[in-house]
């Protein structure tokens, strides 16, 4: 079932990052890389379709480039907010009060998961790049639903943490959109590639199915 | 300006005043340091409660900022001095606590609410934006907004605690038992000694304030000045007076018990009001502009010349030293405080009130500027000239469009501070609010002090267009520098 499509739309507003006539359709369940160099409008993209479908109704958690965490909080409070719809004003001043228990129990196995339990209580302001990024994370997975979004997710955590991060995305949620610049990891654990360059989509491909020399292209100056 | 300004000296001889008084200082009195002590304690306990109460009302309103009444409101109780909420208070609540918090409390909730939010506006809007879809507007604020500006809340509220302890010490001069009140009854008997011994406390008081006040303390501190206010005595709070303040006491005299239909009240009011505006408030108005603007003037001319005083570059490293304690003399006395002294010395005038608030504005002033001259130092070019040279030629050119800027920041702030100082005898607006005071006709005196909240409104809108035109923006300046002007 087709999850979203676009034909022939012009996307962005800030000059150098516009996306010119992007065709593109998603269908329910797959998992797609977004390649391209920085600047390539994957960011853009991301962003775009992330608004899509939320105003589609859509159940969709993102994992924004530059994290938007509120830094003074701690990764608890942080991983929380990713549910701060579900509850009353009251129940979540109360949470940010004093966390309550039933959250704390919620939270905690998502923050093993992904080996950041002990930070628990820690204020995010504290934390390294790479546990910052996982508390982005974390606060995603919180959040659930069928869709994923993530603009470079795992840009600052370790290659074996990376592949943890995605299993764990791969297995919560059934459709991944995810912009990478691992090419490897992106050919590993996605089954679409999609390649970007000067705001144009020049590949679209099955990972299987893509050659060394088409990426190396995507990449060249 | 000047044909128009009341610049006598009238003091028989001001240099004996001025002489005795700076002797004073040779060989001040401590003998009533307990009573001085306790004015410490009081000072400390009332500034904490009012900037407490404040800050919290200035949290509440902040994120309502955005609407038309709500700036109007805190732009209304921001421009009503400390002291005449404190006039207006007595006749209430008597001089009790309830007075003074609230004195306090009132003009710095509308300052918090401005400041606020301004800094919620400045701070990153990002985790508020991937928030889920749907998360409550109050959830929302208290998880993504508030933690965004909570460091220079903190930091403003720190500064603002310091301004309560001034705010609160002057508040005695008008009855409450801070530190003004022992400066007034020691000035008043010619103790020089003594009114030397209260300043160097006060001073000392303020100086070492953020080494004893310290963050991690200040819930003790706290709790400890709630508990001391609430054993003041003072007369009880009656509900019926509040009552009979907000319907009768304040309601123009003309329309008390009168008919609102007959049209004869309506006669009356405006005769009442032609009289009142006629004698009072325009030539109070008058006045007050005179002494703002001449205040003003003088404040430019020891901020242009004061700031290179604490420059090391410009006067050495030794000489900045005391150019600095020389300002913080200047800028850490209550501009009322510098009035009263100056008018002791020298009769009342206007003269006193300019010189004291051009003294105290141009301090200020100077000291944000010699801040910036000094972290310009290192960006000067190897070969840049010396001493007056490199004043006029460099120091004073970069830095003359904040230098305008703060001075049209500060513009409003001298005006209120020239109405305020009509409680001294100077014929500014204070005096006709204070005579009114007196004469227990407060609807006079709340409007009175509606003329000069909109006197206020005019300066700071002209003042507002001036910085446009000029394209002055506190922006280009450190927001923590920015701050500290207001």
């Amino acid at each position: 079932m087709t999850l979203l499509s676009l034909a022939g739309e012009t996307i962005g507003w800030k000059e150098h990052d516009v996306l010119v006539g992007v065709d593109l359709s998603i269908q329910e369940g797959e998992t797609i890389a977004f390649l391209g160099r920085s600047g390539s409008g994957k960011s853009t993209l991301i962003t775009h379709l992330y608004r899509r479908l939320i105003a589609a109704g859509r159940a969709t958690a993102l994992v924004p480039q530059d994290h938007a965490l509120v830094p003074p909080l701690s990764v608890f409070h942080n991983v929380y907010m990713g549910r701060l719809d579900r509850r009353s004003s009251l129940y979540n001043f109360a949470n940010l009060v004093r966390p309550l228990r039933r959250e704390v129990a919620a939270i905690r196995p998502i923050l093993a998961e992904i080996a950041l339990e002990p930070e628990m209580f820690r204020p995010v302001e504290r934390l390294s790049g790479g546990q910052k990024q996982r508390t982005a994370i974390a606060r995603a997975l919180f959040r659930g639903g069928d869709i994923l979004l993530g603009d470079e997710p795992i840009s600052a955590i370790d290659e074996k943490q990376s592949a943890v991060v995605l299993d764990t995305i791969r297995r919560r949620f059934s459709t991944v959109l995810l912009a990478l610049h691992d090419v490897d990891l992106a050919r590993a654990y996605c089954s679409r590639i999609i390649g970007l360059r000067g705001g144009r989509i020049v590949i679209d491909k099955p990972s299987g199915k893509i050659e060394r020399g088409e990426i190396e292209a995507l990449y060249a100056a | 300006m000047l044909p128009f300004a009341d610049l006598e000296v009238s003091t028989h001889d001001p240099w004996r005043h001025v002489s005795r008084f700076l002797a004073g200082f040779l060989s001040p009195d401590f003998n009533s340091i307990r009573s001085i002590a306790w004015a410490v304690v009081y000072t400390v306990a009332f500034g904490l409660v009012g900037v407490f109460i404040g800050s919290l009302a200035g949290l509440l309103l902040a994120p309502a900022y955005h609407l038309r009444p709500v700036r109007i409101l805190a732009a209304t109780l921001r421009a009503v001095h400390e002291l005449f909420w404190a006039l207006l208070f007595l006749q209430v609540f008597g001089p009790s606590a309830i007075t003074g918090a609230l004195a306090i409390a009132l003009p710095y909730s509308g300052i918090f609410a401005k400041v606020y939010s301004e800094m919620l506006e400045e701070a990153d809007r990002r985790p508020d934006e991937v928030l889920p879809p749907g998360s409550g507007a109050l959830s929302r604020f208290l998880y993504a907004r508030l933690p965004m500006a909570l460091s220079p809340f903190r930091i403003y509220t720190r500064y603002r605690i310091e301004c309560g302890l001034r705010s609160s010490a002057v508040l005695g001069f008008v009855g409450l038992p801070t530190l003004g009140f022992e400066l007034d009854a020691f000035f008043k008997v010619g103790r020089y000694e003594s009114v030397a011994a209260v300043l160097l406390i006060y001073y000392l008081m303020i100086a070492t304030n953020r080494q004893w006040l310290r963050p991690s303390l200040i819930p003790v501190f706290l709790v400890a000045a709630f508990g001391l206010l609430i054993t003041l005595g003072g007369p009880p709070f009656r509900m019926e007076n509040l009552v009979r303040f907000l319907t009768e006491d304040i309601v123009p005299a003309p329309l008390r018990d009168a008919s609102l239909l007959a049209s004869s009240t309506w006669d009356q009011l405006s005769g009442w009001l032609d009289v009142l505006l006629s004698t009072q408030a325009f030539p109070g108005l008058w006045s007050t502009v005179v002494v703002t603007q001449m205040a003003l003037a003088v404040t430019m001319f020891v901020a242009l010349l004061g700031f290179p005083l604490i420059v090391a570059r410009l006067v050495g490293k030794v000489p900045s030293i005391s150019g600095h304690l020389l300002l913080v003399v200047g800028r850490s006395t209550p501009e009322y405080m510098l009035v009263y002294i100056f008018l002791q010395m020298l009769g009342p005038s206007m003269l006193p009130a300019i010189i004291a608030l051009g003294l105290h504005n141009g301090a200020i002033i100077a000291h944000l500027l010699g801040r910036q001259a000094d972290a310009l130092t290192p960006t000067l070019r190897p070969d840049a000239p010396r001493g007056f040279n490199l004043y006029v030629y460099e120091f004073v050119p970069r830095l003359y469009g904040n230098f305008l800027a703060y001075i049209f920041y500060r513009w409003e702030i001298i005006l209120r501070e020239s109405a305020i100082v009509g409680i001294l005898g100077v014929h500014t607006l204070g005096f006709y609010i204070d005579g009114a005071i007196t004469e227990i006709r407060l609807d006079r005196a709340v409007l009175l002090i509606a003329v000069t909240v909109l006197a206020t409104f005019a300066v700071d809108a002209i003042a507002r267009g001036l910085r446009r035109r000029f394209q002055l923006s506190m922006n280009d300046l450190a927001s923590r520098e920015g701050s500290a002007i207001y």
